[in-house]
């Protein structure tokens, strides 16, 4: 368990992140007082915080480390789904202004970072490439609390670094696999039915996520 | 809303999250997710699975002016979008194909009863309503590719198993059926096909040439 959030320390990591790192091990440390080494459990490569930042304050700077570090990975991801160069890096550019101009949609509770990330570059990929209207499902709205409990940001968070250690960990052949599917050498049809993906924990808690939500929308 | 028991394929759920489904199947996804929760949070973790795939995959460097482009993108504000129209007696991805709600569907006879609105989506399949009287039946049929049919409302049966609102059947080469609405109530179903159908009879093959089944 500890071995693989140090792993998870290694990229992204900002000293710009250690008042939201602070503020998240009180949070654990309310949930399990017993749990040793706490600091250590912390992921700290969420860039939740710089997102935040954006959203508040309009901070050009937190853009400009989340840019350096996501911008090349977006181009990245295009250029492998079918994307001429010129063009990955247009789209690229859109992406990261759309993760501007929404950054008050995101929800730290639901997603991570690099997931939420994905899906705009997902939506841009079959915008521009595909030249295709993309079917969202209904918003579900919030209740009077916007504001996501710190406990639930930080779960979601912690769940999608080990999802990202565990996909790591997966067999070469079975991760190409999942791979081509992502990056769009697959059909549907030719996707396996049985993927072995590690989604059991994170798929519970969204689930959950999603119960309460409908609660507090009764 | 009964209770859900027919759901998505992983193997749709993710195409839908890589982004590599005909429209018209992400239409069908999209719908069914607005009223299942379990395949919307399955569908969820499927983004997961793409951002952690993303973030470790090898980069590719941006051009010098990259930075300062999409500040200037920036300056230039969010593109407007028309807000899409509420639904009224369906879910919302669906009231924006139909530009409305089921009582402004358009809707063709096709024989036996049974009604039909083709969906303006891409081409690389099909997506329809199809409005199926009570008692009634869609003619036997069988698939060439995958052929998604969703409930919407009311409920069919075919040899293996009863759908009603919010379940979802997924139906390929394996299967040949007969879909009948149950005894009771009209049945409204939003289907999506990426071939054509091939019907077991020679009438509905003449329809099939004329209504694009």
């Amino acid at each position: 368990m500890q071995m693989k959030f140090n792993l998870v320390q290694q990229a992204g990591a900002s000293n710009h992140q250690v008042a939201y790192a602070a503020f998240n091990s009180n949070a654990i440390y309310d949930q399990k007082a017993n749990f040793r080494a706490v600091t250590q459990t912390t992921p700290k490569n969420t860039w939740v915080d710089h997102l935040k930042r954006i959203q508040t304050d309009q901070d050009q700077q937190a853009f400009a480390e989340l840019f350096r570090y996501f911008a090349p990975r977006v181009k990245a991801f295009l250029m492998k789904s079918g994307a001429a160069p010129g063009m990955a890096e247009d789209c690229t550019q859109e992406v990261m202004a759309t993760l501007w101009h929404k950054a008050h949609l995101f929800d730290p509770s639901r997603a991570s970072v690099s997931t939420w990330i994905f899906t705009i570059a997902r939506n841009k990929n079959i915008d521009a490439l595909r030249k295709q209207r993309r079917p969202e499902p209904e918003e579900l709205t919030w209740g009077p609390e916007a504001e996501p409990e710190a406990s639930d940001v930080l779960e979601m968070q912690q769940q999608s670094d080990q999802l990202s250690q565990a996909m790591k960990a997966l067999p070469g052949q079975q991760r190409e696999l999942i791979e081509k599917a992502y990056f769009g050498d697959l059909s549907h049809g030719q996707i396996a039915t049985e993927t072995g993906l590690p989604l059991g924990t994170i798929k519970s808690r969204l689930r959950l996520g999603l119960s309460k939500l409908r609660q507090t929308m009764e | 809303m009964n209770k859900i028991t027919h759901h998505l394929s992983d193997q749709l759920l993710i195409g839908y999250s890589a982004g590599t489904l005909p429209e018209a199947f992400n239409l069908v996804v999209a719908t069914h997710l607005s009223m299942c929760d379990e395949c919307r949070a399955a569908a969820q973790s499927f983004d997961s699975i793409g951002g952690a795939l993303m973030q470790a995959q090898p980069t590719e460097d941006l051009g010098d002016a990259a930075f300062a482009k999409t500040m200037a993108l920036i300056a230039k504000g969010p593109k407007v979008v028309a807000p899409a129209p509420a639904g009224i007696d369906v879910p919302d991805p669906l009231s924006a194909y139909i530009g409305g709600g089921l009582s402004d569907v358009k809707w063709r006879p096709i024989g036996l009863g049974v009604r039909q609105a083709v969906l303006k989506t891409s081409h690389a399949a099909t997506a329809r309503l199809l409005y199926i009287p009570s008692g009634a039946a869609v003619p036997d049929h069988g698939h060439r590719g995958t052929e998604l049919t969703l409930v919407l409302q009311g409920a069919f049966r075919d040899k293996t198993a009863r759908f009603a609102a919010g379940d979802v059947e997924v139906a390929d080469e394996d299967l040949h059926h007969k879909p009948v609405a149950e005894i009771g109530h009209d049945c409204i179903c939003l289907a999506a096909t990426d071939a054509p159908l091939r019907f077991s009879a020679w009438v509905p093959r003449v329809a099939q040439s004329l209504f694009r089944l």
